[in-house]
């Protein structure tokens, strides 16, 4: 039964916002990243990258590298240890169905960029330097990077990808009553190959302990997945396996699954039976996952007063020839409108390239944006002004999982303030109808929607005769303030000070918890450290009232409160035992816990959980320039309890400012010739920079969910859904120019 | 390129220099293609310098090299004999007595308390970039500040943090 957070009566720290407990680290510069840690027997691995797309390897003439002083050894697929035979071994927590990708396995080439030799030297320039001196012949064929080229062999993923709904079975006659609609919108969609592009390179730094046994640094969004990768893939006893990332230099998806480095390293480790860090470059990063392009079209049938009647979204996403990589694109719609005849499809078609991956809200970045323009498109036919259009078909149940009720939408709470905070009653809603100097002003909306999560996570709590708590698990600090929330949590649940609360992450010797993605953790660590106190909390009560003369005696668990480092009875304070002393009177050095959190069944039987936004953004176009200006936003965000506002509201900034540059910069351009991406740096794939950045005002609305203890949501992808069609919207106010491909370049409204 | 026509250097063929390094006087033997970035990060340990693209295209790698904001990985160690070197591992000690109680510098403490960083990558690039900027004076506005500090990518996207961390300095300044 879910008891709602407040154990102690005293939510201190909960709620309220503090700043990070990981800031003095990582502004001193002693907060260290995967390819920070170091060993006195390392050595330095430089990759090889395939010139071509497709083909096979005829010939990889290592000598001259061989030759250099300084190297010790260049891996390739002739010469590099035996690994695991099957599919399955490879396969890490996140991976879709299919083979994954093996670096070094044979001389296929199945896509640009793919890793073909491991240079290994003493140092990084005498690797690198070596690796240019790798000659690697190939036999080329030709490959397809352009998803147009391959739609009409598109298909239904056979099968599914664990934890990825499937689009749900159409209801209605969605096609009869497009057809039968007064308004009908038809339309195709589009937003480029975006690279997550962390700024902290993929790295993983294998430490060789002798006898088999390794600590692996590595850049993961979870060590979890990694120990379990390399105990599977290397044949090792996940004993002999520690890995650790204490912090993460940003993941936003692309340090879920284990990456090529990890393999490489840990290859090479073994090979030599020493110490082997690999970092990728820049350009490498290009090299493995990216968000998919995907074909969508969009048709909305309605009634002149915008009500819908048929809505369509048919999409196909971009995979790979080796994964059937899935993501949730088409069912938003279903889950935000209401409409009688719907059908939702989703297939993949296979290209030359890497395995696409979750990218920061996936699926929902993509989808989100085609039905959120197509519900602009829809107001302006019909003359509904935007917000009224959204409330006209306001959906009070998903649709998509068979009409069930949402544990919490306040969504009608972030169209009201969000709406009232912007401004959006002075908008005059034509067209080129507003204006400063010689900028053109566009005011445009957006609905936001991303799923709320909650994953099986285990957490410890360690109390110390000293009063200090220590909570942990294998969870990764990705960026989201997880460190500070735990802390938060945890000193609540035991009513200490912060400053007494440790909190350790990522790290193999601690409870296990899944991957850090899907907004899940703050949720399901959360609950499992909350959990962990109690059971500590619990333990601790016991010794209070042991004592003798105690002044908790013949008080139950459920009359008293922990606060300021005491138990006291609830209703007489005076009454009360500090934790030291109950410690010292129980004679115990340290109380331990190890809890468990899983999701909620009776709570996910009967209600589907969301998390909703409604952003609202000003542009300023210069019409002779064609330039850009996103001078405002305001992102009104339902997602249920803020454990921390200041961190909170940092989660939402990050994902609209990654949503600006999906909207208006961020492209990774495939030259289809060559199947390679040409702007493989920072300096040609623009993400946005301070400049571009203006006024971003973050709403928080009141929402109460049950799902879980804490009654919290998620924050990690929500920021991030609907900004870049919010940005659409309001380039075709300020221009009349309908975007309906990202990113919204200079070139395409000259 | 191919670079295999060139005869390979002898692996020991090093170089003296001087650097004083958050304050600390160094003789240094380093290779001559060795830049400041590397130099730093894996043969001092001095890791809080971050490498973000080698390219000079996102400013993770900004140190203060007398007084001046640089890209490290755009330097060869070898060219900056007699310099002075400051890291973020240096900037609470640059803040002569202006450090607070926690050794920070208030450029620092700002950061931590305007939450101008999530995964905290770009950071210590951020935090010398903003020094540098306070340094050289020109930045007043917001505006400015933005414009300024363009060089320093931040894939969390902390951007208006950041402005508010360095406004607050500024403003600290200028009372």
């Amino acid at each position: 039964m879910t008891q709602h957070f407040s154990t102690t009566g005293h939510d201190t720290f909960v709620g309220s916002p503090r700043s990070r407990v990981d800031g003095p680290a990582k502004v001193t510069g002693l907060a260290k990243y995967a390819a920070e840690f170091t060993a006195s027997d390392l050595a330095h691995g430089y990759v090889v990258s395939s010139a071509i797309a497709k083909g096979r390897i005829t010939r990889i003439d290592a000598r001259a590298a061989e030759a250099v002083p300084g190297v010790v050894k260049v891996l390739t697929h002739e010469n590099r240890d035996r690994t695991a035979w099957l599919d399955y071994n490879y396969q890490d927590a996140v991976a879709p169905p299919g083979s994954p990708f093996r670096a070094l396995y044979d001389d296929a080439i199945l896509y640009s960029g793919q890793p073909v030799a491991l240079v290994i030297a003493e140092d990084f320039e005498t690797a690198r330097y070596a690796a240019t001196l790798v000659r690697v012949k190939y036999d080329t064929e030709t490959p397809v990077t352009d998803v147009r080229q391959v739609e009409d062999e598109a298909y239904v993923p056979p099968k599914k990808r664990n934890g990825i709904k499937p689009p749900p079975k159409p209801w209605g006659d969605a096609d009869a009553a497009f057809d039968n609609a007064p308004i009908q919108l038809r339309q195709d969609y589009r937003l480029a190959i975006e690279h997550h592009n962390p700024m902290e390179p993929h790295a993983s730094t294998v430490v060789y302990e002798g006898d088999g046994k390794y600590t692996v640094y590595d850049k993961i969004q979870g060590v979890s997945n990694s120990q379990a990768y390399i105990a599977s893939v290397f044949g090792l006893k996940k004993d002999d396996v520690r890995v650790m990332n204490p912090y993460l230099g940003g993941g936003f998806g692309s340090g879920l699954r284990p990456q090529y480095q990890l393999f490489l390293a840990m290859l090479a480790a073994r090979d030599l039976k020493r110490s082997v860090r690999v970092v990728l470059t820049r350009d490498q990063m290009w090299t493995f996952s990216y968000r998919p392009d995907a074909l969508q079209t969009v048709s909305l049938g309605a009634d002149r007063d915008g009500g819908l009647q048929a809505l369509r979204h048919d999409a196909t996403g971009a995979t790979s020839h080796f994964e059937d990589y899935q993501e949730v694109v088409v069912n938003w719609a279903g889950v935000l409108y209401k409409c009688d005849n719907v059908a939702l499809t989703y297939k993949l078609a296979k290209l030359d390239t890497h395995t696409p991956s979750d990218m920061r809200a996936p699926g929902a970045v993509t989808g989100v944006f085609a039905i959120e323009i197509a519900m602009d498109e829809l107001a302006y036919e019909t003359g509904v002004d935007p917000i009224a259009l959204r409330l006209r078909n306001y959906s009070d149940v998903d649709a998509t999982a068979g009409g069930k009720l949402f544990g919490s939408k306040a969504l009608k709470s972030c169209f009201e303030q969000g709406a009232e905070r912007f401004g959006w009653a002075k908008r005059t809603p034509e067209p080129r109808s507003m204006r400063d100097g010689r900028e053109l002003v566009g005011w445009g909306m957006a609905t936001g929607v991303w799923e709320s999560m909650m994953m099986q996570t285990n957490a410890r709590a360690v109390l110390t005769a000293d009063g200090k708590l220590e909570v942990g698990n294998t969870a990764g600090e990705i960026g989201t303030g997880t460190y500070t929330i735990l802390a938060q949590i945890a000193a609540d649940s035991l009513g200490l000070p912060m400053e007494d609360v440790t909190t350790k992450l990522g790290d193999t010797s601690l409870p296990e918890a899944p991957v850090s993605g899907g907004s899940w953790t703050a949720a399901s660590s959360g609950t499992a450290v909350m959990k962990a106190c109690r059971s500590v909390a619990a333990q601790v009560f016991v010794l209070a009232r042991q004592m003798e003369a105690s002044p908790l005696a013949n008080v139950d668990f459920e009359r008293v409160v922990f606060a300021d480092g005491r138990i006291a009875v609830a209703d007489d304070p005076s009454r009360s035992v500090s934790l030291v002393e109950a410690m010292r009177a129980g004679g115990m050095d340290r109380i331990e816990a190890v809890e468990s959190a899983t999701p909620d069944k009776d709570f996910n039987s009967a209600y589907e959980a969301y998390t909703h936004s409604a952003v609202f953004v000003e542009v300023k176009i210069d019409e002779e320039l064609g330039q850009v200006r996103l001078t405002r936003v305001v992102s009104a965000i339902a997602a249920g309890k803020i454990l921390n506002p200041k961190t909170a509201r940092s989660q939402i900034l990050g994902g609209v400012v990654m949503g600006i540059g999906s909207a208006l910069e961020e492209e990774s351009m495939m030259d289809h010739r060559l199947g390679r991406f040409m702007n493989h740096n920072l300096g040609e794939y623009h993400v946005p920079v301070n400049a571009d950045i203006y006024d971003i005002d973050v709403i928080f609305v009141d929402e109460e969910d049950k799902a879980n203890p804490l009654g919290v949501k998620g924050l990690g992808e929500i920021g991030i859904v609907g900004t870049a069609a919010a940005i659409a919207n309001a380039v075709f106010h300020a221009t009349g120019k309908r975007m309906r491909h990202l990113p919204i370049t200079v070139d395409k409204l000259l | 390129m191919r670079l295999e026509s060139a005869s390979p250097v002898a692996a020991d063929a090093k170089i003296g220099i001087r650097l004083t390094i958050n304050g600390e006087v160094r003789d240094i033997q380093v290779a001559p293609w060795t830049t400041l970035l590397d130099l730093l990060r894996e043969r001092l340990d001095l890791t809080g310098t971050k490498k973000g693209c080698d390219h000079g295209q996102c400013g993770a790698c900004t140190v203060l090299v007398d007084g001046t904001r640089v890209n490290a990985c755009l330097i060869l160690a070898v060219m900056k004999d007699g310099a002075e070197i400051t890291t973020v591992e240096g900037l609470g000690g640059l803040a002569n007595g202006g450090a607070g109680s926690n050794g920070l510098h208030p450029i620092q403490a700002a950061f931590v308390e305007h939450d101008a960083f999530q995964c905290g990558y770009c950071t210590p690039g951020q935090l010398c970039s903003s020094v540098g900027m306070l340094n050289e004076g020109h930045a007043r506005t917001r505006d400015e500040i933005r414009e300024a500090m363009s060089g320093n990518l931040c894939r969390c996207g902390a951007y208006t943090n950041i402005v508010d961390a360095i406004e607050d300095v500024l403003q600290g300044e200028a009372r």
